[in-house]
């Protein structure tokens, strides 16, 4: 039996070159893995058939010497990012039997890098949601705590690496959806700069906001799938040339602390005292810890709440089951629109689409939706502002650590308080990762997260952090 | 503040049927929403669009109107995801 709990992408990938064990293996100890635990956690929506017949594939190229770091490398994907000829649902009932007709480009880079894809992750409906509770398929849960959620949107995809049911994983994150279930999960999970990553065939949900990155157990595996994905695409215009970000120095990197952003109501104790512990280790690493001031981030969570359900309305606009998905007939073709969408879209996304047409609607879009674009400005001039003194910027990931299966879902506003440290990067555009920092002991252990952001295009800073906070060799 | 014949209004253009037991529930929760989201009204100054797309930086990129794909090459993948259709067409009913 392989040990996977301490595998890395760099050690898998040695040991298959050396031949310690084959693709084949590897992926047959998975999934046996995921057969062990799934039935609990509920990551998956779907183990893919023909895991052991892609796992061939890498074995040839290994055999042959034609493969690369990620060849072999056992990946699970989120049920919003397109694999041609297999269903992607995003949580939904209304995409529950489409067939995707093409690769989205992220999955078509890995392809060629030779992944072997193990299978689909739960999520929230169309990523609406922050614990996995809103997919139409039944929530999954925290492998930390059963009774408790695994954060979300991407839930599945965390839970999936952090009980050892996948060697890492994609997420999609618009406000968080990628950091907030890393921290839940106890994992590490990066939001690349916006525009870094392509989103061709991922399902949208904010264009403005969503960005695809990876989930891992380390810094460096999340680096290594960060750099097989990243890169400028015809098919998304919003992709830039990744800057190539001048290398890091020998100096000491200096980490920003919004103090009054931070020190608000709503934030666990104990995330707080985690979060104080994790500055020491910063410290005693060589980081210069400095106060700061981000005067409008504490209107991040509002505009958020503003100018994405905006952009969700006009994304949710294209499910009107007559090219795709799902499809009920009526009498009139209205009928149509009318009984799909009914019997397609769950509660949050219906909220979310009535929501986002209300603050875009004539008497309210100057007063919402001009008004949070304006402040958006205002937030991203304060991030622009403070990366001139500091390299880095810490807060916790979220507020609280997981919290209770059902104890939020019936209060849409309380769920979205667990966005207000994530969703500043989002709309900034800057990249950010969460970073395992600790538990909060109670009577089960529960796994805490640091953020940290630097500014645009410089995912090196957050890697080079992250290993030295988490004491990953950084190779050279 | 929202009203209870907002969110019809909404539902109606957005194609979307709620009951009326969940109108209410909508009303309750999108209220309490826009009652957070209110606190966007305190901060001073309006949207003025030309100096926030100059201040950003941000331009608009369009694809190169060039090499077009083979005709027909995608058709059949994409009409295999069609839930109606007929000689090659999405069917879709009567609109008048």
């Amino acid at each position: 039996m392989i040990d996977l709990k301490n595998l890395t992408i760099s050690k898998t990938h040695n040991h298959l070159k050396k031949g310690d064990f084959s693709a084949v293996e590897l992926a047959q100890s998975y999934l046996e893995a995921i057969k062990n635990t799934d039935s609990e956690i509920k990551d998956y929506l779907e183990i893919f058939t023909d895991v052991v017949k892609q796992a061939e594939e890498a074995d040839k190229k290994i055999s042959e010497k034609t493969g690369g770091l990620l060849t072999g490398i056992p990946l699970a994907v989120k049920d919003n990012i397109l694999i041609k000829g297999r269903k992607s649902s995003a949580g939904s009932k209304m995409l529950a039997d489409y067939v995707a007709p093409y690769d989205s480009t992220v999955v078509k880079k890995l392809k060629d890098a030779g992944v072997v894809f193990l299978g689909r992750t739960n999520m929230d409906e169309f990523a609406m949601g922050g614990s996995t509770e809103n997919s139409a398929f039944g929530p999954t849960k925290n492998p930390h705590d059963l009774s408790r959620v695994p954060g979300g949107s991407s839930g599945g995809s965390a839970a999936a690496v952090a009980e050892g049911g996948a060697l890492a994983s994609l997420g999609s994150d618009t406000g968080g959806s990628i950091r907030q279930p890393a921290s839940f999960c106890g994992v590490v999970g990066l939001k690349p700069t916006y525009g870094t990553v392509s989103r061709y065939g991922l399902i949208a949900m904010g264009s403005s906001l969503d960005q695809i990155g990876p989930i891992a157990k380390t810094v460096s595996d999340t680096e290594i799938l960060f750099n097989a994905i990243k890169g400028r695409d015809a098919m998304d215009a919003t992709t830039i040339e990744s800057l190539d970000a001048s290398r890091l120095t020998g100096s000491k990197l200096t980490i920003g602390i919004p103090k009054d952003f931070i020190y608000t109501d709503g934030i666990d104790e104990s995330a707080l005292k985690n979060f104080n512990e994790s500055l020491e280790r910063f410290k005693s690493a060589g980081y210069e810890i400095k106060n700061i001031e981000l005067p409008n981030a504490k209107y991040s969570l509002a505009v958020y709440y503003t100018i994405m359900p905006a952009e969700v309305s006009s994304n949710m606009a294209r499910f009107d089951g007559l090219r795709f998905g799902l499809h009920i007939s009526g009498d009139k073709l209205t009928d149509d629109y009318f009984l799909t969408r009914e019997a397609g879209l769950g509660k949050e996304v219906r909220r979310r689409i009535l929501l986002g047409a209300f603050v875009l609607s004539s008497g309210y879009y100057d007063a919402y939706y001009n008004k949070a674009k304006f402040i958006k400005n205002l937030i991203k001039n304060d991030y622009v502002k403070a990366f001139k003194n500091v390299d880095i910027i810490a807060t916790p990931t979220a507020p609280t650590p997981a919290f209770k299966i059902g104890e939020k879902s019936g209060n849409p506003l309380e769920m979205y308080l667990s966005d207000m440290f994530t969703t500043p990067a989002n709309l900034v555009g800057i990249p950010a990762i969460s970073l395992p920092s600790g538990f909060k002991i109670g009577e089960t252990k529960l796994p805490l997260g640091i953020q940290l952001m630097s500014n645009f295009g410089r995912e090196d800073i957050l890697f080079k952090a992250g290993k030295d906070f988490l004491g990953e060799m950084t190779k050279i | 503040m929202i009203e209870l014949k907002n969110i019809e209004k909404l539902a109606e253009l957005s194609r979307i049927r709620v009951s009326d037991e969940e109108k209410e529930v909508f009303l309750k929760d999108i209220g309490s929403i826009l009652g957070f989201v209110d606190q966007i009204k305190d901060v001073a100054g309006k949207a003025d669009m030309t100096m926030t797309q100059s201040e950003n930086g941000l331009k608009n990129i369009f694809r190169e109107d060039a090499h077009p794909h083979i005709s027909g090459q995608f058709t059949e993948d994409l009409l295999g995801c069609v839930p109606e259709k007929e000689n090659g067409y999405v069917k879709v009913k009567k609109i008048l």
